[in-house]
This record gives C-alpha cells, structure tokens and sequence, in this order.
C-alpha cells in the first residue's frame, strides 16, 4: 500500500524546469529518503508532496486517492502530514506554544494538548523546554523543537527536509538517531531529504536519487548501494576507481587492460572497483584472484584512518585502501612496482 | 525678545492651568486623528493583507505605487476631499464641508497608503518560512493570515501610529475642509497657523508645545513598538 505517489510531476519556473516529469512511491510505513546534490529538486518535490505548493501538471495521490489542486478537501489530506523545514522557523512565544500550535488549530482540549507536548518534547529529548523562549534555543535545539513541533500532531506522513544540515557532526549523528529511532517506535510514514548519502544510508530503507529535477535511481536502499544504474550514481554512492569500458561477455576492456567481471554485459558500461577489494603485494602470490596486474605506485596519502595507493596499471590509475599496518608491512613508495589482484565477482559493472 | 518670552510665560501658564480653549483643541485634534486611524486601521491593514497574501499581476507595481504615496501633499488631498463633499461634488448631498467627519476623510485618505504600504513591509519582514511552517502545521489560509498578522503584530500597530502621528500633524485637510471653526473643527495645526497671524502669539505657543509634546509621544510609542517587534 502506497501512502503518497507522485505521478508525472513537471515544474517550470522562470522558463527553466525545475521538476520533469518526476514519479515515485512511498510505501505506507517506510522510511523513504530522497537523496541527490544540491540543487536537484529535492525541495521544490518535498513541497509538492507536502501540498504546499502545486505543480503546473501531473498527480498527487495519498493512500491512493488523487489530491485536488485546492479547497477543503485538500486541507484535509494536508492536515493528515506535517513538513520540517531544512531551517525551522520558531514563532514568537515558547517552546510549548510553538508545539501546542498545530494543536490548538484544530480543537484540541488544553489538557490533551499539555499531555501531547510533554510526550513529544520527551521523544526528541527536550523534557522540561516547555517555557523557554523560543527564540534563544541553539540550532540543535530549534531543529528539535521542530521536529516535536510536526510530531505532536502525529501525522501520517511526517516530511523532513534536510533536518540535520549546518549542524555539527555529533549533534547530526545523534538527531538521525532519534528520527530513525522514532520512525521504529511509531508507525508513521517519513520522507526524508538529504544530499548526504551516508546520512540516508544510516536511516532509510528505501529512497531515490535524483539530478537535476529527474529521478536517476529509486528502489531499496541495498538496491541503490549495490547497484548503481549508471557513473552519476556510482559516484552518487561514494564508488570509486570508476572506469569506462566495452563489455563482451564476462570480460571488461578498459582501454588495453582486460578485467574479469561476473556480470553478463555487453557494448559500453562503466565498471567500478572498490578501494578496499584491491590487493598488493611486492611479490607475485598465488591467489584465486582472476584480476591480477603489475603496477607502479605513483602516490600514497592517508584517507582517514587508512592510505590511499595510488597505482599506475599501464596508464590506467587504480586506488587501493591499505591500512597503516599492511603499509608498513609492504615497504612501499611512489616509483615502487607492486602485483596488484583483485577477485572478478568485486567488480561492478553498470 | 522679551515679548516672546512673555509670550512664552502665558503659554506654558495657560498649559499648566488647564486653559479650556487650549484643551478642547487638544482633545478634538485627538480624537478627530484617533477617528481617523480607527477607520483607517479598519480599512488598510486588511487590505495591506490582501496585497501582500494575493498572488496577483503587477502586486509590485501597485506596492510601488503605495510607497510612493506615503508623502503625498497634504493640501492635494485637501483639495480632493473639498472637491468630493463641497455642495457641487458626488458627495454633497451629505453636508460634510466644513465637519469634523470631512477631516476625519481627508486624514482617513492621507494616511491610507502609510498604513497599508508599512502593513506590507510589517508581513514581509515575518519571511515565507512563517507562512509555509503554518501551513505545514496544518493551517488553513484564513489561519496562515492571522498567524502571520499576530506575528508581525508590533510592526503593524507601529504602522498605525505613524498614521496616528501624520493625522495628528498635518494642517492642509484640517484648514480646507474643516474651516477652522472655533469649537467645532478648531484643530492644533489649523488654530496656530492663524492664531499666529492674528498675534494670538501665547495660545499659539502653548498650542504648539502641546502638539509637539504629542509628537513626541508617538515617536517615542513608535521606538518602543519597533524595538518589540525587533
């Protein structure tokens, strides 16, 4: 069951489109993030699906029924999700007005609505907030604010746009925390915004990617890790060592180098070999490996908590992640020769 | 030199003991601009609310042209206000010429574009994300409005009395549709401008230190008002 679709969405403004022609499927339940760079639509789409702004053509259904473009009935579905914006504004009052809000516009009783802002600034960690100033919460504090302000009204479909950008790592890991842990809690349906992949693979199940007002990839979270549909989203993911290839059979020319793959595939493709899966070893070894090269090292630079090799394979560069031990352990440097392996079935092929 | 400080005497003397002639032309000059504002208030800041939420053609045009009107001439409106209720004009019939209700027009009139252009601004200055985070929440348009209305609350009763204030001080409209008639449309502005050609020298100061003083009250009712809505 669909709680929200989106159906051939367009969006023109100021004659350059914004949204062309985008469709996608919420599933009732899911945690469903919408990712892509900067600038791609991903507001302007959340907005459209909030019914806060109207597209110059295509549908949105919620649990299968088409929304109008304007009227009553349309306040009604609208009053069922609840939007967080990527930079929350606060009305003039305190956190408990702020919350209570949403509440006291539709009806309902003092009590209840003391009882509901107390459970809620509870769920997001602000118990005792209730009567301070809006106004002098910290950043992480008003997101959180928000984020009780668009929960206290228990909607079906809570959308939240980019709700942890320009906070600090920390606060950002532990305000992800919360949502996916309140996701798990409840049975709301989120959809979440975000450019950061990593942040969408912490708490999503499902999501899309999308570039420039296009969807470039929808399906399960593993689905879009795993099996990036083209180069924009292989490097979307944080996939590395992409390379452009003709494809015959369960072999891959990468200009003059032949890599085994274990995909069937054929004509032009990309293919991608993780850091990681790359091996190297000063002397030839005997490996099962079906990938395996002479290369010169032409650069080593830490990464992290481990070192990116840079490898030279008969003009084609290859990095391999090597941890500080296994370095050590190589005695490599730029201008050493290595025997580079990698197995067949690592590579991805798209 | 020592007949204005004579005169000076008389005056803060006739202020300080409650001199009635003084006084009535306090108060009515008050209430004729408080009237005003009242309506005006009534009129405008709706319609600043309706420009500022209409999504219409040529919204900037007209808010262009609001803002341009903040510093029309007195006397011009004066001048369509005595065109409009004098015997021959659309509004004769009423007798309003020479009324306290013709000021109270013309002051409606002059600070209608004040009220509604600064309505404009005070919404304005609230931000988009106000009104998206209302509707976000569930609100309806007529909701949004309100909320929005109340949020910008201070910077719109500043609007008001900048109204308040131009109403109270202007002299064209007062003196050309009110006639300056002793006891009925005797006005601060419209009693010294003649009461000084008439060597009425002392009411005059007096009447000037009372109008001043209410300057300055708005003014200072403004600065409060503004640094709430800050």
């Amino acid at each position: 069951m669909m709680i929200l679709s989106l159906k051939n969405i367009h969006l023109t403004r100021e004659r350059s489109s914004i949204l062309a022609g985008v469709s996608l499927d919420v599933e009732l339940g899911s945690f469903f993030v919408l990712m892509g760079p900067t600038g791609c639509g991903k507001t302007t789409l959340l907005r459209i699906a909030g019914l806060l702004d109207v597209p110059d053509s295509g549908e949105v259904l919620f649990r299968g029924a088409s929304v109008p473009r304007k009227g009553r009935e349309r306040l009604g579905v609208r009053r069922k999700m609840a939007t967080m914006f990527q930079d929350p504004v606060m009305f003039k009052g305190t956190v408990f007005s702020n919350i209570a809000w949403g509440l006291r516009i539709r009806g309902c009783s003092q009590r209840e609505t003391a009882l509901r802002v107390g459970e809620v600034l509870e769920l997001v960690g602000l118990e005792g907030f209730e009567e301070r100033d809006a106004s002098t919460l910290s950043g992480g504090e008003t997101r959180r604010t928000a984020l009780a302000r668009a929960l206290v009204l228990d909607p079906e479909l809570l959308i939240l746009d980019e709700p942890t950008t320009s906070l600090h790592q920390s606060f950002k890991r532990e305000l992800l925390g919360r949502i996916k842990e309140i996701h798990d809690r409840t049975d709301m349906t989120f959809l979440m915004a975000t450019h950061d992949f990593t942040d969408a693979l912490a708490v999503g199940d499902t999501g899309a990617v999308m570039r420039d007002g296009n969807i470039e990839q929808s399906g399960s979270m593993d689905k879009i890790l795993f099996s990036p549909r083209n180069r924009f989203m292989a490097s979307f993911t944080g996939m590395r060592n992409i390379l452009p290839a003709e494809f015959c059979a369960s072999e891959a020319l990468v200009r003059d180098l032949s890599i085994r793959h274990t995909e069937e595939k054929s004509g032009h493709g990309f293919l991608a070999v993780p850091p990681e899966v790359i091996v190297i070893s000063t002397a030839p070894t005997v490996t099962s490996e079906r990938n395996r090269f002479i290369g010169i090292v032409r650069s080593i630079t830490r990464n992290g908590t481990t070192w990116d090799v840079e490898l030279d394979i008969s003009g084609i560069l290859l990095t391999a992640a090597v941890t500080t031990g296994a370095l050590d352990e190589l005695g490599v440097s730029p201008g050493s020769q290595v025997h580079v392996s990698f197995k067949a079935s690592a590579v991805h092929v798209f | 030199m020592s007949q204005l400080t004579e005169a000076f005497g008389i005056a803060i003397r006739m202020i300080f003991s409650g001199d009635p002639v003084v006084y009535s032309i306090a108060l009515r000059t008050l209430l004729i601009a408080s009237v005003a504002t009242l309506f005006a208030s009534m009129l405008f800041v709706p319609l600043g609310c309706l420009i500022y939420f209409g999504r219409f053609r040529g919204r900037r045009l007209v808010v262009a042209f609001i803002q341009t009107m903040y510093s029309v001439p007195t006397v011009f409106v004066g001048m369509l206000v005595f065109l409009l209720v004098s015997r021959s004009g659309p509004m004769g019939s009423m007798g309003l010429l020479f009324t306290p209700w013709a000021i109270i027009l013309g002051e409606i009139a002059l600070i209608a574009p004040i009220i509604t252009g600064l309505t404009i601004s005070a919404l304005q200055s609230t931000g988009q994300g106000l009104a998206d985070t209302a509707a976000a929440l569930g609100a309806s348009r007529g909701r949004i409005i309100l909320k929005v209305l109340s949020e910008a609350r201070y910077a719109v009763l500043t609007s008001l009395l900048m109204g308040f204030g131009r109403a109270v001080s202007e002299v064209g409209i007062a003196i050309m549709v009110g006639g300056n008639i002793s006891g009925y449309t005797r006005t601060l502005t419209t009693a010294i401008a003649l009461g000084v050609g008439k060597g009425e020298t002392a009411a005059s100061i007096a009447l000037g230190l009372i109008l001043l003083s209410l300057a300055m009250l708005v003014s200072i009712a403004v600065n409060l008002m503004q640094n709430r809505a800050g």
